[in-house]
């Protein structure tokens, strides 16, 4: 089986937020980039499946400048077993579902995952794009995944609860908690991943839908007002009678 | 060319999100000179479907078919895809929930539409531009999003629109058959498996959440945060490390890798806040922190807090809470 996995570079999650000054683009300087959290969930899930079936391969796809090339190594060195990216400033999420779903189309991949969402973008949009662009199946967002033969079995979120859901192959899936424990790479695993191979192809189309005009910040605090814990029932009267939440 | 809204239904009732999106949907229909139109999906009763007249809804297309009471993604998008086309919709508003992001991001696709979701403001439209504000970096910024292109899909998150109610309005009900067929609901669902909520109320749907960290030192001393949330009518959320120790379950951990939430009211008990917490929670609107350590970075985001032991703090306010009502 081929599992395709779409990883994401993003801020670490720690990183204060910052723009350049015309508020156009993120301010990367000093700025430590990681494998989008939500990605590591597709990426460990996808390895673990292919190891369990003993055979078949995991390729990593990120779209996206050579900066991101040091995280696409650390995600052979979890344990994927080549990796491609896309020479592309990824736009917006159309122009990147464009890409993956193009390399999708040559590649003969049987199951492409991604997380729910990357963390700095939030548009939980590229794999119903994705799927729509192939014309097959999207499961988003999956809690689990488990393979057997051509179809899976996937949990997928929702308010309040969980689906079960049957879809054969080819399908796109989107990943989230619980799914699996996101592994770490161990020293083999980094030695390895150095020689793994790493294809860097042009991308396809050059076409995106939006734009940002501009990044903000959200409006500062006011400063928190403080209420004695002995007279702590006063704030369920301050809630109602001056925030009026309650 | 009219605004369409997907409104989302369940057990027959018009989802509180889907009553902001109405409302969101027919205030951008005024602002273009036209009529806003619902589409229904999921299980919807004629006599509620009628009320979103009160948010300013003037028509709603209703497909009867049973299997449509499921989240079916291939059925939705067609059917969705089958309205839009059918009243010539060049703006299509939904809610940011997991249908919403997944039905519109393959509505996109189809329509040939471009998307911004997390959308936390009404459009502006100056100098022939169309500009949407949304929520970014998990919640840590905001974008202001140029969205090109003849046709346009606009997911809206939830509590960022005050819903209308004009009373006694009625929108007019008209039965819609989008013609699905047997490969459209190819991916339903097997099984639904609802999980247990506190007093009933989801938590991404919640105007008031009560919190607890790692401060209520066991899962057994959850009872104080239930409590609480009871006696609000508030829905039970943690931090992630609760949920990463099994004290509480997963669809409970609010934060930059769990459930984004953006509530009236936020209280957090013993959680000393740490940045990716903040990212889910920072968009609600009053933020409440109790914990013993003055210095938890978490008061600097607070609105009102109480430096004390949640143990002591916790019956004080459900106490106060019950003698208010």
């Amino acid at each position: 089986m081929k599992f395709l996995v779409c990883i994401s570079n993003v801020p670490d999650t720690t990183t204060k937020i910052t723009f350049t000054p015309d508020n156009k683009e993120f301010n990367k300087a000093g700025v430590q980039f990681v494998i989008n959290p939500w990605d590591e969930y597709a990426l460990t899930r996808a390895i673990e499946l292919k190891e369990a079936q003993g055979a078949g391969t995991v390729t990593v796809l990120n779209v996206g400048e050579a900066d991101t090339e040091p995280n696409i190594r650390k995600a052979l060195a979890i344990g994927a077993d080549d990796a491609i990216r896309v020479n592309a400033h990824p736009k917006d999420a159309f122009f990147v579902a464009q890409q993956i779903a193009s390399i999708a189309k040559d590649g003969g991949y049987d199951v492409i995952l991604m997380g729910k969402e990357s963390i700095d973008y939030n548009g939980f949009q590229v794999h119903g794009m994705v799927g729509e662009l192939l014309g097959i199946p999207t499961v988003a967002p999956a809690m689990k995944l488990d393979m057997s033969g051509n179809t899976a079995t996937l949990e997928r979120e929702i308010e309040g609860g969980k689906e079960i859901v049957e879809v054969n192959t080819p399908f796109v899936a989107s990943c989230q908690q619980p799914m699996c424990e996101p592994r770490i790479p161990n020293m083999r695993g980094i030695m390895t991943a150095r020689t793994k191979p790493l294809k860097v192809v042009e991308p396809t189309a050059d076409a995106a839908r939006t734009e940002v005009a501009a990044f903000a910040l959200p409006p500062q605090k006011q400063g928190v007002k403080l209420i004695p814990a002995e007279s702590a029932g006063e704030l369920i009267k301050l809630l109602r009678n001056e925030a009026k939440v309650i | 060319m009219s605004v369409l809204v997907v409104v989302e239904c369940d057990g027959g009732e018009v989802k509180k999100s889907s009553l902001e999106v109405a409302s969101y949907g027919s205030q951008v229909a005024q602002m273009l000179g036209t009529t806003a139109t619902a589409v229904a999906v999921g299980e919807a009763t004629e006599a509620n479907l009628a009320k979103l007249g009160e948010q300013g809804i003037t028509k709603v297309l209703h497909d009867a078919e049973p299997r449509l009471k499921d989240f079916v993604n291939g059925a939705y998008t067609k059917l969705i895809a089958a309205a839009a086309q059918k009243e010539d919709a060049k703006i299509i508003v939904l809610a940011n929930s997991n249908i919403g992001a997944s039905v519109g991001s393959r509505l996109s696709i189809r329509l040939q539409a471009s998307i911004a979701t997390n959308v936390v403001e009404l459009p502006k439209t100056d100098g022939g531009s169309f500009t949407v504000k949304r929520g970014a970096f998990s919640g840590k910024a905001f974008a202001d999003v140029k969205l090109d292109g003849d046709r346009k899909i606009i997911a809206v998150k939830k509590n960022s629109i005050e819903a209308l109610h004009e009373a006694g309005k009625t929108a007019q009900v008209e039965a819609f058959s989008a013609q699905l067929s047997d490969a459209d609901f190819a991916d339903a669902p097997k099984q639904v498996v609802m999980q247990d909520q506190a007093g009933g109320i989801l938590l991404p749907e919640a105007d008031l959440v009560v919190s607890g960290g790692r401060g209520m030192k066991g899962p057994e001393n959850w009872n104080l945060i239930e409590d609480l949330a009871k006696a609000l009518g508030a829905a039970t959320a943690c931090s992630k490390p609760v949920s990463d120790v099994d004290w509480r379950p997963h669809h409970e951990h609010v934060g930059q890798t769990g459930i984004t939430v953006s509530p009236n009211l936020y209280i957090a008990c013993g959680i000393s806040g740490a940045i990716q917490h903040l990212a889910g929670v920072n968009s609600s609107k009053v933020i409440v922190v109790i914990n013993k350590d003055p210095e938890a970075p978490f008061f600097k985001a607070a609105d009102y807090g109480i430096v004390g032991d949640v143990f002591d703090v916790l019956p004080k306010l459900t106490q106060a809470v019950k003698e208010l009502n």
